[in-house]
């Protein structure tokens, strides 16, 4: 090999260098050139190493189906893995490394493994590790090894410092790929004055337009599209910007690359922006790639596709080798034979057809190419690169049929035909046609209402087919938008000598073997995943004679290039091995996306505090100013204790629960689901969505309920009160708020039409606290006007409407806590001046907030279930629950909660543990007989847990089978995780005040 | 990512909804005591290939439960309606 920039020609700024390093190394770098253009110019023939047998590798394409140049791209916090050399723009400071690579891709110590080849084989992970090897840690021995040798790029573990973006966008028209047939579908739909975005994954509109010897024919038709184009305000152009995937009812997913061409973001800009575009029509525009050739030593720095030596050379002035051999099946390569021999190149044009058209032959000598026909590249000799190649006789189906002669060279371009992209289309439709003309798949014939395909992917194959297609593509979507084409004609299509496209007279062959379809030396299938042409041969033989298997068994096509040059060859090879044709052998099933995308583009800006919306009570700012710690409850976020001085969670909430039983608190419940029932109905609704019943609540009572799931397992509790004749308030649990009114709506819209009956959520309206204590009255009562609360006036379960602080607030009398407790239900804009006044009163009778923690101390000491225990596997019956139930009406589970499995008396039912020790039990923790052996799923588990500071040791609630009939008995309580056991009595979850006499108090 | 109509607040992103199962079951009669229709209609599901109605929630706009005809294999969504009018 050895390429170099030639003294002209090129789209590159020749005036400026920009400081451009790999592995150390300065390379040879102009405005305008990708990092495989600067590799080539500068000489750099081993540009990585490959997947299993560490191989020497070159660039091989000028695209975005490059298999080998993938490096690590920048330093530190934006280095990024697995980079594409051949799409990657240079800019000032670029600093790439080689990857899978050690010491270095020149001299690579891996490369070892090559005498390990045969057993690297097809299936060589399979058949390695199924086998006599008793265990895993032979496994994890060789995984290692094999992860370092084989793993493709290294990544980091320090955070992205940039920002990504989503947009959505809107069009009439969406345009993908901005060559010459989707830069007119663009300019047709433009001047008609539909609302196009146009979408280029390069940097520069023109696809293999740029690949045209500069200051040509195309040129100028480009420069005069460019201009009309930009003239239009009604259409966006994005270039940098890939689409990746194409879904359902016209959305498509893009990345633009904002700033991936630059050292870092610019100007507050982030670094990608994801789009999602919402388009009525679409033209799918996305061109064709190359097909290899396949053969001995194809792997070779050197061995390159030969549409992409000629962009090399027009494109970016650089010429991958003086001595270029050009192996082709079709008259694609005759364009570049000529361009690259008006170059200064000494080409050789070895074409597998017997005959070529006196004309050709003619332009091709007088450009001063060396025509071979009926011949082929059947090996690449060289060792660190191309010094030969090995060209032989073959036949129609590529079995060479003489002996080889070696012709010197440093590059040979390998041309076997071209394979439209139809990854966007296949996304949307499904399965393409096979084109026996163009050897090729191919759009199939669906999806015409709303998507159009033209140019090379639709194997149009000159440049006026390509043009015309574009435009027609167009005007069929005007038709579907009715609008009208303008009339404006485009700029005449240019004339290209050798303008042949590739399907006339093609002989499809696929790989060149000896008559026996061996190679000597590996030819390889898929290059970036090391998989050869013996690989294909073996799998089938073992029986891997799908497709689809065979795939999975060699990994081919599997690789982050997605088999984009390898994947025909595969379905040839098969095809060729069961006599089958291609179509009848499967196609590839293209899924989204296109080409790889980055996470963090997809993300945007939904990570950290960002992912989700973080709810906060109105209270939130006082509590964080009163050192509360919080915890998340859902998208809550709740005090969970209020340390004093040094104190750890479990010393604070002892001491908050303990001073609730013995002075008074006050805890903030504004999380509370709370949902206004309102209507004529609204009582024969309750009555449906809970357990018990709600016709004979009176105005100015409250009452506790139950809820069921349709199919007959607990959902939720929570108290509703009448506050009028038609007007229920409910309050849910936090976590269940949504599930209970989606539920409600559901009923209410579909079975229960009949009701008349509105549910809204007022969670957010109202503020709610529980003040608990037996001093909660005596507070109450010295800041309360309006309302007489006294324990005559307002037993359990009554409410009253009254005055604090000059705010109407509601007042609840119900226990959580087991203590004389209200709750104060305020409208959220007063509630933080109302909490503040009951703070400020409730100093003189030693008023303290408390957090959840001490909530949960003190519902566990009074045996009420919560989320631990109500948590979706649980009846009324296994919670002690079954006697709220009525018997005199139907609600939502009555039915299927006496289904037989609910019924069963073996079921685990909740009981208290009275727990030995001061460690205290761990949530989740499995229940075992006492003596009996710690192994299985046991005969319980622990639910809810915590220290009783009423009871002076630890307690917890746990669920366990026949759990009633066994109080006083003794059970280990086992914590696998952490290898403990503890020992506790089963005893009555109603650890304290079981008769209730301090909150009837 | 579909979008869909809903007949109150027009063409919305398919991330306001929530999906809400098979709108072609029917609930049974708050009287029904029988257990066997019950489990029909929480449990029993047909898995259609192609046309299907389902309900959809506008949980982030509206909050109106809707029936959304949505065809399994292609993904694409034909009519919406309110719940509520649904036959
Ligand atoms: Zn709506």
């Amino acid at each position: 090999m050895g390429g170099f920039r030639l003294s002209s020609g090129g789209r590159v700024d020749r005036s400026r260098r920009m400081d451009v390093r790999f592995d150390g190394r300065g390379l040879q770098a102009h405005p305008g050139d990708t990092l495989a253009s600067a590799l080539l110019a500068s000489g750099e023939d081993i540009v990585a190493r490959g997947f299993k047998y560490h191989r020497a590798r070159g660039i091989y394409s000028a695209g975005v189906e490059e298999p080998n140049a993938y490096v690590h791209l920048r330093q530190g916090a934006r280095h990024e893995p697995n980079a594409r050399a051949t799409t990657s723009e240079v800019f000032d400071g670029l600093c790439a490394t080689s990857q899978n690579a050690w010491p270095d891709v020149r001299l690579d110590i891996g490369a070892v493994t090559g005498y390990l080849s045969p057993f690297l084989s097809a299936g060589f992970y399979y058949k390695t590790f199924v086998g006599p090897f008793k265990g895993t840690r032979f496994w994890m021995i060789c995984e290692s090894f094999i992860r370092k040798a084989a793993g493709m790029g290294r990544g980091i573990k320090v955070s992205d410092p940039d920002s990504y973006e989503k947009v959505n966008a809107f069009c009439d028209l969406l345009v993908v790929g901005a060559g010459a047939s989707g830069l007119a579908a663009a300019l047709t739909a433009g001047q008609a004055g539909a609302d196009v975005i146009l979408v280029e994954q390069d940097f520069e509109l023109g696809g293999s337009l740029l690949s045209q010897p500069v200051g040509g024919v195309c040129d100028d038709w480009l420069a005069a599209v460019k201009s009309q184009l930009n003239d239009l305000p009604n259409v966006r152009i994005l270039t940098r910007t890939t689409a990746f995937g194409a879904y359902e009812q016209d959305v498509y997913g893009l990345v633009e690359h904002v700033s991936d061409h630059l050292q870092a973001p610019e100007n507050n800009q982030p670094r990608q922006r994801y789009w999602l575009v919402h388009t009525k029509q679409a033209v799918l525009v996305t061109g064709a790639i190359e097909r290899p050739l396949v053969f001995a030593n194809n792997d070779l720095p050197g061995v390159m596709l030969a549409g992409s030596i000629q962009s090399y050379a027009n494109r970016f002035g650089v010429l991958a080798g003086q001595r270029i051999v050009l192996c082709s099946n079709n008259n694609s390569a005759y364009q570049v034979a000529v361009q690259l021999a008006h170059a200064s190149a000494d080409v050789t044009l070895v074409d597998a057809r017997p005959d070529m058209p006196q004309d050709v032959a003619d332009m091709l000598a007088k450009a001063g190419v060396t025509i071979m026909t009926g011949k082929a590249v059947i090996a690449a000799k060289g060792r660190r690169g191309v010094t030969g190649a090995m060209i032989v006789p073959v036949d129609k189906t590529g079995k060479a049929t003489g002996v080889p002669v070696r012709v010197a060279c440093d590059v040979i371009g390998v041309s076997g035909g071209w394979s439209p992209v139809v990854h966007l289309w296949s996304h949307r439709f499904g399965k393409p046609r096979f084109d026996e003309a163009a050897a090729a798949f191919v759009p199939g014939d669906i999806g015409g209402e709303t998507v159009q395909c033209a140019g090379r992917m639709v194997a149009a194959q000159t440049l006026g087919e390509r043009i015309d297609s574009g435009i027609g593509a167009a005007k069929a979507t005007l038709n579907a938008l009715e609008l009208k084409p303008s009339g404006t004609s485009l700029p005449a299509t240019p004339e290209i000598q050798l303008d042949t496209g590739w399907s006339q007279d093609m002989l499809a062959i696929w790989a060149i073997t000896d008559a026996t379809r061996m190679t000597k030396g590996k030819a390889f299938v898929d290059i970036q995943h090391d998989v050869k042409l013996s690989d294909l041969d073996q799998a089938y033989s073992e029986g891997y004679v799908s497709v689809e298997h065979l795939k999975r068994y060699t990994t081919t096509g599997m690789a982050p290039d997605q088999g984009k040059t390898s994947n025909i060859i595969t379905l040839a090879r098969v095809a060729e091995l069961s006599g089958k044709t291609i179509p009848n052998t499967g196609t590839t099933t293209f899924r989204p996306p296109f080409t790889p995308v980055t996470i963090g583009a997809l993300v945007g800006h939904e990570h950290g505090e960002h992912f989700a919306a973080t709810r906060m009570s109105p209270i939130h700012d006082w509590h964080m100013k009163n050192g509360a710690v919080m915890s998340e409850a859902g998208a809550w976020m709740r005090p969970w204790y209020y340390p004093e001085g040094n104190e750890s969670l479990r010393e604070a909430y002892i001491r908050e629960a303990a001073h609730v039983r013995k002075h008074v608190g006050i805890v903030d419940v504004s999380t509370l689901g709370k949902i206004a029932v309102q209507g004529p109905d609204a009582a024969e609704f309750l009555n449906r969505v809970y357990v018990n019943g709600w016709k004979t609540l009176q105005v100015g009572r409250l009452r506790y309920g139950v809820m069921l799931r349709e199919d007959g397992f607990v959902m939720d509790d929570g108290a509703t009160a009448r506050l009028g004749e038609f007007d229920y308030f409910m309050s849910t649990t936090t976590a269940n708020a949504a599930k209970v009114l989606a539920l409600s709506e559901h009923l209410l819209q579909t079975a229960w039409r009949d009701l008349k009956v509105h549910v809204t959520s007022v969670t957010d309206q109202w503020a709610a606290f529980a003040v608990a204590g037996p001093k909660a009255r005596d507070l109450l009562q010295s800041v309360l006007s309006g309302a007489d609360i006294s324990r005559e006036a307002m037993p359990n379960n009554h409410f009253v409407t009254g005055e604090i602080a000059e705010t109407k607030v509601r007042l609840h009398r119900m226990s959580y806590s087991g203590e004389l407790a209200y709750e104060i239900y305020v409208p959220s804009g007063f509630s933080r001046h109302v909490w503040g006044c009951l703070i400020e009163a409730g100093k003189a009778f030693g008023l303290r907030p408390y957090g959840t923690e001490a909530m949960g101390a003190l519902r566990i000491e009074k045996g009420h279930v919560a989320g631990p225990e109500i948590e979706g596997r649980t009846t009324l019956k296994d919670l002690g629950l079954a006697g709220f139930a009525s018997s005199k009406k139907p609600f939502v589970g009555s039915v299927l909660k006496d289904r037989p499995v609910l019924v069963d008396p073996a079921r685990a039912t909740l009981v208290g543990l009275s727990v030995k020790g001061e460690t205290g039990a761990v949530a989740g923790s499995l229940i075992y007989g006492a003596g009996q052996p710690k192994q299985g799923h046991g005969e319980g588990w622990v639910s809810s847990t915590t220290y009783s500071p009423a009871l002076g040791h630890p307690i917890a609630l746990a669920l366990i089978q026949n759990g009633k009939a066994r109080m006083g008995e003794d059970v280990q309580v086992v914590n696998h995780l952490e290898n403990q056991t503890l020992m506790a009595q089963i005893v009555s979850p109603y650890f304290f005040d079981p008769k209730g006499e301090r909150q009837n108090a | 990512m579909i979008r869909i109509d809903c007949p109150v607040c027009g063409i919305r992103d398919e991330s306001e909804f929530t999906y809400g199962g098979d709108a072609t079951v029917v609930r049974p009669a708050m009287g029904e005591a029988a257990l066997k229709p019950w489990i029909d209609y929480v449990f029993m599901r047909d898995n259609p290939r192609g046309a299907h109605r389902e309900y959809w929630h506008h949980v982030v706009g509206c909050r109106q439960w809707l029936v959304l005809e949505r065809d399994t294999l292609s993904h694409m969504v034909g009519t919406c309606s309110l719940a509520r009018d649904a036959a």
